[in-house]
């Protein structure tokens, strides 16, 4: 990856939080680059979102998944700032890690445990794009099936029926696992959405599949593109 | 004298007054001559502490005091063209090496066999984050991580016991550090059940001018311990001392094994990086074997100077833990670093951002001692080098094996081979479903292969290829190889055809091979037949290393791999390093384009000895391994390089267990596009064709209107048999074979049965 | 000094593969006669002097905030620990 792409957004700032142990968070802004955007390093011990227009909270096993994964995160100071920023229509992409952070601080519903055959998978994975509308995969067609790497441990979907039928009563299943569940997920749900579309949580991980060579395809583009096209046309959700 | 009238703090000064008391070198592995030794350095007899340090660090473990003798060969088989590329050589924690473009990288493979039997899951996490720390402590953003795993018989309940823990300690660590697992080994044989082998292997990158050196140099300049709290971890040998204590406690127990916390050592990456690129780091150490004592000793040692230390500062897990065993501990996620007083504030304000303790224990001085003192006590003084530099030299007795010749006679020419059509399909897919053949996603599924984002390559291409600039490209490729079977029929041809193969393998991808480290697994060298193998399997690497022009940078030795009197093989890995300037020109493996012309590049004999097809059918192995040629090698490596730059290749496979009816059977499997070959033109018969193991071999692909290019720029520098063409309308394997008598023993594997087979087996077993 | 108990289970109808596997490797070692396993969380929570019934309050808190996730878990017991461990 070098130079931008030659249709930049340009000015447009997307902040990527690095936690104590966040893996991943380098591979997002690579992302955030190849779609055109600028990256911004957010720390977690600081609570200023530094004016970017967008959030990812990466992959990675932030605090060592202590006590649970992403429990201690969503104390963060940055997510103090955050939170109220995601209420009030802030884009907010959670991945992997960043998906467990959302759930335990209440922004999405659910929660994410241990895969049901306790093992770490890394895998290409078939996924069915639900939800065309939310910040974060407006530029998918509805339908659209692409592969992203899958990688973690703790990767089970679970809500309650409740929850589970509201979800998919209101179209907030973002994204589903294609072929055979890889790790216990309800339903085979890899992503959900919040009502007002601005806050995704996805399971796998769109951030390895954007350069040729090194990844299984370039489906995941579509991810941190979509947000920079929502933030241009000066829609937020 | 009774050991009663002993003062709590065992001190120089009263080691000095008390000269004949009774210590416990003995229980802590030291012979009577090396205690007699310590005695004469220091003039007096050793305190407690000064003991228990110089038994751990005289230990084989961190000494190398059997094989130091052999390592002689190194140097004597390093000429100077091949020194200058490297940037550090043997000695310090890695090597380093200069890949073009001011970027340097080391790397190194480790062992951590012992503890991964007892704690597999610890065990085997533990040993990949000493090795990462290993690279980290050179200055480098650590890259990658590559495990080459030896178990013993697939279908035995230890086994059971020891594989998935092993793996998950693998997985469970290095994903938690964000290292993409890029390749390894898994192999089975029944030599390593009570010895499972676990071998770690890092490679890390830094601009040449921030590499990084273990030495402890200027006066004055502050010794910062940072990391991990000290607890009683891994004091094994030291329990001992324990119980013999001079302090008022009785004896107590302390765990053998170390536990480790990856997230402390992802946030120990992180803050060593910050720290490097503040660049306020003079000298650092990792503490790995021996913690602190072997640290502070080591340091000192490689210093212009000595080192005065305060242990009481050390922060402690469990403040009921004496000095020797604070000494001795090996706690895991600590490190040590020298730093100019000048820029301690600026060191502690980046230890203070990431949340790393940092402590400073004591100064480098004038002297040329280690002095270590304990509630205002002298308890260690010291000349560092006697403790880490020039302990003992064993000249172990060596003697080839009475047993060998007999082995070596024993030959596969008497073993029945298959004859028919239905005979070398059956024997093609037992060998795809055996251990050592079969799929192994269910191991490497379990490991992150893209955190980074720079993953070019991973199992099962032949190398694991990580790019290293993402502005040019620029890239480095490795392979860890050994047939520990070749190594038992003949050590030093054995070692030589690791070597060779790790070489090969690395070529494979296109990359030109800079580089060796190696992982010397061994049975006792107390046994003459072992110690033998030993220098033997040296020897080859060496002279090996000397006609490819490529360096051995550093490695490991792993001694004692035995139970009873039974060793493993002679197991020498040997991990090759190669470079790619621009890692999109890598060749990968694997048929994929229809029309592809398929090639076998090198020469197929008649070479069954210690084959995979020997043991999976014929449970047998004796005989002479297959012949290495180096040159031929260097030819081959020649020819992989160009190819790739060319792009003739639309996919290489190196042959090895298995012979070419694997390679096919793997590069059918790899995108599940099918073959059409003809045997004909190997001139060999089917069989041999099929499953031999001749070295030097490898399987391609030509992209269309390249084939010309190709063997036209190969002309007769090796051997080029065509084979066939990539056919997507080819269900799986068709082989086309006709017997030397004329019979027709064409067959067909359709992919369904390809797959199934090569998937099912570890599955099974595992779950 | 004082500690206070917390006990963290995960909610009857969440699935908990550990137990699951825990209890499939019982009978294995001989020890039969149990039909399910669940794996829990105890944290103890250590206070200067003497538990009081404030103490238990704040566990109670912590329990709900931090030491357990309300959308799995439940917090199934808080109580002083009787004897010094």
């Amino acid at each position: 990856m070098t130079a931008l792409p030659s249709s930049t957004v340009s000015g447009m700032k997307v902040g990527v939080v690095t936690f104590p142990g966040s893996l991943d968070e380098r591979d997002a802004q690579r992302a955030v680059r190849a779609a055109g955007a600028e990256p911004v390093a957010l720390w977690h011990g600081d609570a200023d979102l530094h004016g970017v227009d967008a959030v990812i909270l990466p992959g990675g096993f932030s605090y060592g998944d202590y006590l649970r994964c992403g429990a201690i995160a969503r104390f963060a100071p940055v997510m103090d700032v955050l939170v109220p920023a995601a209420q009030g229509g802030l884009p907010v992409l959670g991945i992997c890690n960043g998906f467990q952070v959302l759930c335990e601080s209440h922004l999405l519903p659910g929660a994410l445990i241990r895969n049901d055959h306790r093992k770490f998978v890394c895998r290409d994975q078939g996924l069915r794009i639900e939800n065309a509308s939310t910040a974060w995969t407006s530029d998918y067609e509805p339908g659209q099936e692409i592969v992203v790497p899958l990688k973690n441990g703790e990767g089970g979907y679970v809500a309650d029926v409740h929850t589970l039928d509201e979800l998919e009563g209101q179209g907030r299943v973002v994204a589903r696992y294609l072929g055979d569940n890889p790790n216990g997920s309800y339903r085979g749900i890899a992503g959900v959405t919040n009502p007002r579309g601005n806050v995704v949580g996805l399971m796998p991980h769109p951030e390895h599949a954007i350069e040729p060579g090194y990844g299984p395809s370039v489906d995941g583009l579509g991810f941190f593109s979509s947000v920079l096209t929502r933030l241009a046309q000066g829609v937020s959700t | 004298m009774s050991t009663s009238t002993q003062p709590s703090v065992d001190s120089v000064g009263a080691a000095a007054t008390t000269p004949d008391v009774e210590q416990p070198w003995a229980e802590l592995g030291l012979k009577v001559d090396e205690y007699h030794q310590i005695r004469e350095i220091l003039g007096r007899r050793p305190t407690s502490a000064e003991l228990a340090m110089y038994s751990v660090m005289w230990s084989e473990h961190c000494s190398y005091k059997s094989s130091k003798v052999h390592f002689s060969l190194w140097g004597e088989n390093t000429t100077d063209e091949m020194r200058e590329k490297l940037l550090v050589g043997i000695g310090e924690n890695a090597g380093v090496v200069d890949i073009g473009d001011g970027w340097a990288v080391t790397f190194k493979v480790e062992s951590h066999n012992h503890p991964s039997y007892v704690e597999p899951y610890q065990g085997a996490a533990t040993g990949v984050g000493g090795i990462v720390r290993d690279i980290m402590s050179m200055g480098a953003r650590p890259l990658a991580i590559m495990d080459p795993l030896r178990f013993g018989a697939l279908h035995h309940p230890d086994t059971l016991r020891v594989l998935p823990g092993i793996v998950a300690g693998v997985g469970g660590y290095g994903n938690c550090l964000g290292l993409p697992n890029i390749g390894g080994e898994v192999v089975f044989d029944e030599c390593y059940q009570g010895n499972p082998l676990v071998n770690a292997l890092c490679v890390g990158a830094m601009r040449i001018e921030d590499i990084h050196l273990a030495s402890a140099r200027g006066a004055g300049n502050k010794v910062v311990l940072f990391g991990a709290k000290t607890g009683g971890d891994g004091i094994g040998g030291v329990s001992v001392l324990a119980s013999e204590t001079f302090s008022e406690d009785g004896p107590t127990k302390r765990p053998a094994v170390q536990v480790g916390d990856p997230f402390a050592e992802k946030v120990l990456i992180e803050c060593c990086l910050d720290l490097y690129a503040a660049k306020v780091v003079a000298g650092i150490q990792d503490l790995g074997g021996a913690g602190l004592s072997c640290a502070t000793s080591e340091l000192a040692s490689n210093g212009d100077g000595g080192m005065q230390v305060e242990l009481d500062l050390v922060p402690l897990r469990d403040a009921t833990l004496a000095p020797e065993m604070i000494l001795m501990s090996e706690s895991q996620e600590r490190m040590m670093a020298i730093v100019e007083p000048s820029q301690l504030d600026a060191f502690l304000a980046i230890t203070t951002k990431w949340d790393v303790e940092a402590t400073v224990i004591g100064e480098v001085t004038d002297g040329e001692h280690l002095v270590i003192t304990w509630r205002g006590e002298t308890i260690v003084d010291v000349p560092p080098r006697s403790v880490a530099h020039d302990g003992p030299v064993y000249q172990r007795p060596l003697e080839r094996p009475a047993y060998l010749d007999a082995l070596v006679a024993d030959t596969t020419a008497h073993l029945p081979r298959p004859h028919t059509a239905e005979g070398l399909r059956e024997t093609v897919l037992v060998m795809l479903g055996s251990a050592n053949l079969c799929d192994t996603s269910w191991v490497t599924d379990q490991y992150d292969r893209y955190v980074q984002g720079n993953t070019a390559l991973a199992m099962p291409d032949d190398a694991g290829v990580v790019r290293v600039d993402e502005e040019t490209g620029r890239g480095v490729a490795i392979s860890t190889d050994c047939n520990s079977r070749f190594a038992k029929l003949d050590p030093y041809a054995g070692a030589q055809a690791a070597l060779a193969e790790a070489y090969r393998n690395v070529s494979t991808s296109g990359a030109a091979p800079l580089a060796v480290t190696d992982c010397l697994n061994f049975g006792s060298p107390e046994d003459p037949g072992v110690m033998w193998q030993f220098r033997e399997a040296v020897r080859g690497i060496a002279e090996g290393c000397k006609t490819l022009g490529i360096p051995v940078t550093g490695g490991n030795v792993s001694f004692y791999n035995q139970t009873g009197d039974v060793a493993i093989h002679p197991t020498p890995v040997i991990g090759v390093l190669g470079v790619l300037d621009d890692v999109a020109l890598r060749t990968g493996s694997g048929f994929s384009v229809d029309g592809a012309r398929v090639f076998l590049i090198g020469e197929t004999r008649d070479e069954l000895d210690g084959s995979e097809w020997s043991r999976v059918v014929h449970g047998h192995l004796g005989g002479v391994p297959p012949q290495t040629d180096l040159t031929h090698e260097m030819a081959l490596s020649a020819v992989l390089q160009e190819g790739a730059a060319a792009g003739w290749f639309t996919t290489a496979h190196d042959l090895s267990q298995g012979g070419l009816a694997q390679a096919l059977a793997e590069s059918v499997l790899r995108h599940g596009v099918g073959v059409q070959v003809s045997l004909a033109d190997l001139g060999v018969d089917p069989f041999t064709a099929l499953f031999s193991e001749s070295t030097g071999r490898v399987l391609v692909a030509c992209s269309p209107g390249t084939d010309g290019d190709f063997l036209a720029a190969v002309g007769d520098r090796v051997p080029v048999i065509e084979l066939g063409v990539v056919d997507t309308e080819t269900d799986g394997l068709a082989v086309k074979v006709v017997s030397p008598s004329g019979e027709d023993l064409s067959f067909h594997i359709d992919l369904g049965t390809l797959l199934g087979t090569h998937t099912a087996t570890l599955p099974a077993v595992f779950g | 000094m004082g500690a206070i108990v917390v006990d963290v289970m995960l909610k009857p109808e969440i699935l908990d593969p550990q137990g699951q596997a825990v209890n499939r490797s019982l009978p294995r070692l001989g020890f039969e006669g149990f039909t399910d396993v669940r794996q829990g969380k105890r944290f103890v929570l250590t206070v200067e002097g003497e538990v009081t019934d404030e103490h238990l309050a704040h566990a109670r808190s912590a329990a709900e905030t931090l030491l357990s996730n309300p959308v799995i878990e439940d917090v199934v017991a808080v109580h002083a620990l009787e004897s010094a461990q």
